[in-house]
């Protein structure tokens, strides 16, 4: 049925038609209102879970993993400080190779503090051992979710995945979604049944022992090891998903590259201003052409090598940075393209803290690409395409005029 | 309820091959707690003595879970909750066994909101009185005057300086969150710990025991006296056997005939040695074992 919903209501409808039996959670901008929403389907009695009001982000992954690890399906959310907070226990749910699903609206990291949008609080989360996707809308919040519980129960996996969207831009805007009804999600998605070790009274185990010298590195090789190789189950998992509901998903989604002298690629809502900005520069003849990267976690190499095969030049959007470095998505492309050295790839770090990618943005960014094109150099690693430079020019820490 | 040693069950349930020191009061309060709790039991342990000693060849056999150092709590709740999701709960006893460390200190909060939205586990605290599996450093439950790595013995220190009266008291505190029943608890008396486990996991709710355990290495005492160093924590009243029911209900359970001297419990721990000759930190310790001792009698 074709509804109009928010980001965060198709999340929460997401995890209702996963059909979970425990959620944990706490409330923090932009998540929040997943919550509630699930507090809601479960006060009206239209899921059937336990719902813990947990008092932390860290108990709530806690809590999370404390029931996947009894053999139900589990659902979280969280953003920024409160997705910081739970990183230690990230590494636990993954270790313990829990299949639980959690949804991100991604919001900056303080300090200074701010409420708005980037990639940096989960990006941060990268080493974890959870695959992240990130998603462009509000129609594939919801699919995506049903997607990742999917891939994440697989044997062939049994891993945590984050679904990542843009806090506000996604979460809050609402858009028409097709919510598809319990039956045909159940054949996407059958009911769980945990075919692995759980805290089982019959079957008792001890789970999270000491690993000496001789064992640790083979657990960190095999949970590796599982995540690239959920390459392929993300792939079945999508065409299943697209013969049952029509609707189609891959790891890399590409725009007009065939031809495209000039790609850019990133992550998130951003790249749905991407494409539109692309039909704008087409028309004044410009080959240029987009790559998104859904998939970050596992990184799909070969698919985005493949995506970004005929361009000269190419731009990564980054709405994260890793200070004294890059952009991390830069790093990534960079990985994914040294055994093709004929090409310039460009970092820009934008739309940090809720700075909004505009089409302007894009074609500013275009502009610095088309100058690569045509052979100049870069003075500098990273560009801030979008820089505010009489903030920047009075931002000067240990200067006097700084209080 | 009252336990009796002929119906406690012959079959050891926390297997041999451990990894604990020699007299280790948590390891005897464990077996305890399984004779009480069986099979049917699924037990989480935060970071600690007690993850290390089962983490080794010796498996429990019950399902078993370490989790991190601050989140039993949390990890107790999402159990408590899947298992009510799951139809599981009915007959199952959930048990968490933290040190002091990981429930007095980092896992305090955790515990709090676990017991606060009354979930259903009984939580034991073995309480060693500091961080004595990483070398024995202290902690909140550490007591007055006792040397550890951390609060150690110096030109201008005598150990631990927070007086004895302000050591955070996690039995008020927890039977402060109105919980159905909290009660400390000794390993030198066995059937009044074991009808504590028993009256806590009847109860469908949240329960807390506080369980002294003295440390051979810690505490600085021979490995054969542990438990008679637990018996004299009590019959001087430093650590007092009582119950709380419903927040507030005190019943105090043991009432020595004749109380003795503090001095005979510090006499036998190395880490008190420095005060025995010191009449003035001496008459400190005692007076606030008084105090605390006149409180009690009167709740």
């Amino acid at each position: 049925m074709r509804q109009y919903l928010s980001g965060n209501k198709a999340a929460a409808e997401g995890a209702r038609l996963a059909e979970v039996k425990v959620v944990a959670a706490y409330p923090i901008t932009p998540q929040t209102s997943i919550v509630e929403y699930l507090a809601s389907f479960v006060a009206n009695g239209e899921l059937a879970a336990e719902m813990i009001p947990v008092e932390s982000e860290h108990s709530a992954i806690s809590a999370t993993y404390g029931a996947s690890l009894t053999g139900v399906r589990t659902f979280v959310a969280s953003s920024s400080q409160g997705l910081a907070l739970m990183h230690e226990a990230l590494f636990m749910a993954s270790g313990l190779r829990l299949p639980i699903v959690m949804a991100i609206a991604n919001r900056a990291l303080a300090s200074p503090v701010t409420i708005f949008t980037d990639h940096q609080d989960s990006l941060a989360q990268r080493d974890t051992g959870w695959l992240q996707f990130y998603v462009e809308d509000c129609q594939e919040v919801l699919d995506t979710i049903l997607i990742a519980y999917r891939v994440a129960e697989d044997c062939r996996v049994l891993l945590p995945i984050m679904v990542c969207f843009d806090g506000f831009y996604v979460s809050h805007i609402s858009e028409p979604v097709d919510v598809p009804d319990v039956a045909q999600v159940r054949e996407f998605l059958p009911e769980f049944k945990a075919n692995y070790p759980v805290l089982d009274i019959a079957n008792p185990k001890m789970f999270n022992v000491m690993a000496f010298p001789q064992f640790f590195e083979e657990f960190q090789r095999d949970k590796h090891e599982s995540m690239v190789g959920s390459e392929q189950v993300i792939k079945e998992a999508m065409l299943d998903f697209e013969r049952i509901f029509n609707r189609s998903y891959s790891m890399i989604e590409t725009y007009c590259t065939e031809d495209a002298d000039i790609i850019i690629a990133g992550l998130g809502s951003m790249m749905g201003t991407v494409r539109t900005a692309i039909d704008q520069l087409r028309s004044t003849g410009l080959k240029i052409g987009m790559a998104k990267i859904k998939s970050f976690r596992p990184f799909p190499y070969q698919d985005l090598a493949q995506a970004l095969k005929g361009a000269k030049v190419i731009g990564i959007l980054d709405r994260d940075i890793s200070p004294g470095s890059t952009g991390i998505v830069y790093q990534e492309v960079l990985a994914t393209l040294q055994e093709t050295p004929n090409k310039c790839i460009v970092d820009f770090v934008l739309g940090l803290g809720g700075r909004d990618v505009t089409i302007d943005t894009i074609e500013k960014a275009t502009g610095i690409l088309e100058q690569v094109l045509s052979g100049s150099e870069l003075k500098r690693r990273v560009i801030w395409v979008d820089e505010n430079r009489e903030v920047l020019d009075i931002w000067k820490v240990g200067e006097t005029n700084v209080g | 309820m009252s336990v009796r040693i002929k119906d406690l069950p012959l079959e050891e349930v926390v297997a041999p091959g451990r990894g604990g020191c020699p007299g280790c009061a948590a390891v005897i309060g464990a077996r305890m707690v399984t004779k009480i709790a069986g099979q049917n039991t699924i037990m989480v342990n935060s970071t600690g003595c007690m993850c290390v000693n089962y983490g080794y060849a010796g498996a429990p056999l019950f399902p078993y879970v370490h989790s991190l150092f601050e989140n039993a709590g949390a990890v107790a709740s999402g159990i408590d909750a899947a298992l009510k999701a799951d139809n599981r709960r009915d007959d199952i006893n959930l048990i968490v066994y933290a040190g002091d460390g990981g429930t007095v200190d980092i896992g305090f909060q955790a515990l709090s909101g676990a017991v606060e939205r009354g979930h259903r586990f009984l939580y034991i605290c073995y309480d060693n009185e500091g961080y004595m599996n990483t070398g024995v450093q202290r902690s909140g439950a550490t007591p007055y005057g006792a040397s550890t790595t951390t609060s150690p013995l110096g030109k201008i220190s005598k150990g631990e300086s927070r007086p004895l009266s302000r050591r955070k008291d996690m039995v008020r505190v927890m039977a402060a969150h109105g919980i159905p029943y909290t009660a400390t608890a000794s390993i030198a008396y066995p059937l009044d710990f074991m009808r504590k486990v028993q009256t806590a996991l009847a109860i469908d709710g949240p329960t807390y025991i506080h369980l002294l355990s003295p440390c051979s290495i810690g505490w600085g005492i021979d490995p054969k006296d542990t438990v008679k160093v637990a018996r004299m924590a009590v019959q001087t009243s430093f650590a007092p056997l009582y119950e709380i029911t419903g927040g507030r209900q005190f019943k105090v359970n043991l009432r020595p005939v004749n109380l003795k001297p503090v001095q005979e419990y510090l006499s036998m721990q190395k880490r008190f040695r420095h005060l025995l000759d010191d009449p003035i930190e001496l008459d400190i310790i005692q007076r606030a074992v008084d105090e605390n001792w006149t409180y009690l009698s009167n709740c």
